[in-house]
C-alpha cells in the first residue's frame, strides 16, 4: 500500500515539475508548481515527517505560489515565442546537466546509500517537541546564518523596490 | 462483527461533510433570515413543502421560518442554466470553484466536536483524524484557499473578477501571517514544561476546563476574530466582492453551480472557522468557565458525548451568528485601509502581544503557588 502511494506521488511530483519547466504558459507552470509542493510534502507524509509536509504546503504551496501568481497575472505574461538559445546559456545547461549526472553517479556508487535508505529516518515519528528542541540547539548556527541570509534578501528587495529620493534643487 | 477500519472512515468522513454541508445551507438560511430582521423585513416565508407544509400550526410555523428555503435554493442552483463565457480560459474556470470548496472541506478533518469517556475513564476525542500538528494543519490546507479565487478572478478574463482575485491574493497573504502570531500565546500555554509538545485541536480545547483562553487573552481573540473575518472574504473584508465597485467580484462571470459551489464554500470557512475559534478560545465543548460536565455528573458514556457535541454545536452557531450579525452591520472598508490595518495595526499588535504573554507565561510558569 504505502509503496503504491510512493509511486503514485513520486510520479505525479516529477511530470507536475517538468511541466514547470517545459511549460510557456506561466499560469500553467505557476499551478504545476502547486501540485509539486503538494505531492512532495506527501511523500513526507509516507516517511512520517508530518511537521515537514504541513510546513511544505503552509509555506511553499500556500505562501511562495500565490505571490508567484500574483506577480504572473499582474505582468500579465503571454505565452513566450522560442527564443534563439544563446551559447552561454547551452554552455551552462551543459555543464549543470553534467554535474547533475556526476551527483547522481557519486550517489549511486556511494558505500553508505544502502545502509542510509534501509535504516530508520532522522526526520521520522518527530515529535514537535524534538523539532524545536533540535533546531534550538544543535542546529542553532544554521538556522540563524538562514535567517540572516533571508533578511539579507529582504532588506535587498526593499533597497531595490524603492525608488531613490531626488535630491531638492 | 469486524468492518474494514478504513471503510469505517470513508462512513465517518460521509457523515462529517454531510453534517457540514446541511449546516451551510442552513446558515445561507440563517444569512437571510437575520439579515431581514436587521433591515425590518419578513425574509423567506413561502417555500413549503408538500406533506409536512400542510400539517395544523407546526407547517404553517416552519414555512414562516423558512425552513424549507434551503432545498429551494439548492434545486435552483442545480436547475439555472450554466453560462460559461466565451472568453475565459475554460480549464481553470472550472477548476476554481472545485479549488475553493475542496480545502474547506479538507479542514474540517482536524476539527474537533466533543469527546467521549468510556466506561474505563478514557477519554476519546471525536474528530476525524487527532493529528499532533492539527492546527498547523488547519493553517496549511485553508491557506489553499486563495486560490480558487485567484484563479477564478484571472481565468475570467474580465476586469472586475480580475481586480477581486488581485485584492483576494493580497488580503490573504497579509492577514495570514497575524493570524498565525496571534494564536501563538495559546499554544505557549498548553505546551507549557515537562508536557509533550502537541498542536492538536483536541488538546487546546481539553485545556480550558478552567479559564477560557478568551478570558485572559482577549487580545489574541480579537486579532484572531478580525484576521478570520479577512480570510473568509466576508464583510467588512469583502475585498474580492465589494459589489458596489466590482459588480460582484471575482465570481461575476460564475452562474448556476459553479455559483453555487463558491456559495456554499464561503459558507464552510465561516463554519469551519467557527469550530476553530470554538476550540481555541471559546472554550470547546465545556459547558461554562471551570465547569465541565464531568462536575455536573454527565460526563460519562453516550450522555457526555451528546451533550459535548451539543454544547460545542451551540458555541459554534453563536459565533457563526456573530459572522452574519457583523456583516449586516458594518460598512465595508476601502482597500487600503484593509492593507493599513493588517500590515501597520494587526501585525505589530500580535508580535507585541506575543511578548507580554511569553512574559506571563514565564512567570506563571516559574512561580508556583
Amino acid at each position: 500500500m504505502t509503496d503504491l502511494f510512493f509511486y503514485i506521488f513520486s510520479a505525479v511530483a516529477l511530470i507536475s515539475a517538468f511541466t514547470v519547466v517545459f511549460s510557456r504558459n506561466t499560469v500553467n507552470a505557476a499551478m504545476a508548481l502547486i501540485v509539486t509542493f503538494l505531492s512532495m510534502a506527501s511523500l513526507f507524509v509516507l516517511l512520517e515527517a508530518y511537521f515537514l509536509a504541513v510546513v511544505q504546503v503552509l509555506v511553499y504551496a500556500g505562501a511562495v505560489v500565490v505571490l508567484f501568481l500574483f506577480i504572473v497575472m499582474l505582468l500579465d505574461a503571454k505565452e513566450d515565442k522560442q527564443k534563439k538559445i544563446s551559447r552561454i546559456s547551452t554552455a551552462a545547461a551543459v555543464i549543470g546537466f553534467a554535474i547533475l549526472v556526476m551527483g547522481v553517479v557519486a550517489i549511486q556508487s556511494s558505500p553508505t546509500l544502502a545502509e542510509a535508505s534501509g535504516g530508520e529516518l532522522a526526520a521520522s515519528q518527530m515529535t514537535l517537541k524534538t523539532f524545536g528542541n533540535q533546531l534550538f540547539t544543535t542546529y542553532l548556527l544554521p538556522m540563524q546564518v538562514t535567517g540572516f541570509l533571508l533578511l539579507i534578501a529582504m532588506v535587498g528587495v526593499i533597497v531595490i523596490s524603492k525608488k531613490a529620493k531626488q535630491p531638492q534643487s | 462483527m469486524e468492518i474494514n477500519p478504513i471503510i469505517l472512515k470513508f462512513v465517518y468522513a460521509a457523515v462529517v461533510v454531510g453534517v457540514v454541508m446541511g449546516l451551510c445551507s442552513y446558515a445561507v438560511l440563517a444569512e437571510r433570515k437575520v439579515c431581514s430582521w436587521i433591515q425590518g423585513r419578513v425574509g423567506p416565508n413561502r417555500t413549503t413543502l408538500p406533506l409536512i407544509g400542510s400539517i395544523p400550526v407546526i407547517g404553517k410555523f416552519l414555512t414562516r421560518l423558512g425552513i424549507f428555503q434551503p432545498v429551494a435554493d439548492g434545486a435552483k442552483f442545480l436547475f439555472k442554466e450554466d453560462v460559461t463565457p466565451a472568453h475565459v480560459n475554460k480549464f481553470y474556470f472550472i477548476m476554481a470553484p472545485v479549488l475553493s470548496l475542496v480545502p474547506a472541506l479538507t479542514t474540517v478533518v482536524v476539527v474537533p466536536f466533543g469527546r467521549y469517556v468510556t466506561e474505563a475513564g478514557e477519554i476519546i476525542p471525536l474528530v476525524l483524524a487527532d493529528l499532533d500538528v492539527g492546527l498547523l494543519f488547519l493553517f496549511a490546507i485553508s491557506s489553499l484557499g486563495v486560490y480558487g479565487v485567484v484563479l477564478a478572478g484571472w481565468s475570467s478574463n474580465s476586469k472586475f473578477s480580475f481586480l477581486g482575485g488581485i485584492r483576494a491574493s493580497a488580503q490573504m497573504i497579509s492577514y495570514e501571517l497575524a493570524m498565525g502570531i496571534s494564536v501563538l500565546p495559546v499554544l505557549m500555554w498548553v505546551n507549557a514544561p515537562g508536557t509533550d509538545g502537541t498542536l492538536s485541536l483536541f488538546d487546546i480545547g481539553q485545556a480550558q476546563e478552567g479559564l477560557w483562553f478568551v478570558m485572559w487573552m482577549p487580545l489574541s481573540f480579537l486579532i484572531f476574530l478580525v484576521c478570520l473575518f479577512a480570510e473568509t472574504n466576508r464583510l467588512p473584508f469583502d475585498m474580492a466582492e465589494s459589489e458596489t465597485e466590482l459588480v460582484s467580484g471575482f465570481h461575476t462571470e460564475y452562474s448556476s453551480f459553479k455559483f453555487g459551489l463558491f456559495f456554499v464554500g464561503e459558507y464552510a470557512h465561516m463554519i469551519v472557522g467557527s469550530c476553530v475559534i470554538t476550540v481555541l478560545f471559546l472554550g470547546g465543548w465545556n459547558p461554562a468557565p471551570f465547569l465541565t460536565w464531568d462536575y455536573l455528573g454527565f460526563g460519562d458514556g453516550i450522555l457526555g458525548a451528546v451533550l459535548s457535541v451539543g454544547t460545542f454545536m451551540g458555541k459554534m452557531c453563536a459565533s457563526l451568528f456573530l459572522f452574519i450579525w457583523v456583516r449586516w452591520t458594518l460598512p465595508r472598508f476601502r482597500y487600503d485601509q484593509v492593507m493599513r490595518l493588517g500590515w501597520q495595526y494587526l501585525l505589530p499588535l500580535s508580535i507585541a502581544n506575543l511578548i507580554v504573554y511569553i512574559f506571563v507565561i514565564y512567570f506563571l510558569d516559574t512561580t508556583s503557588f
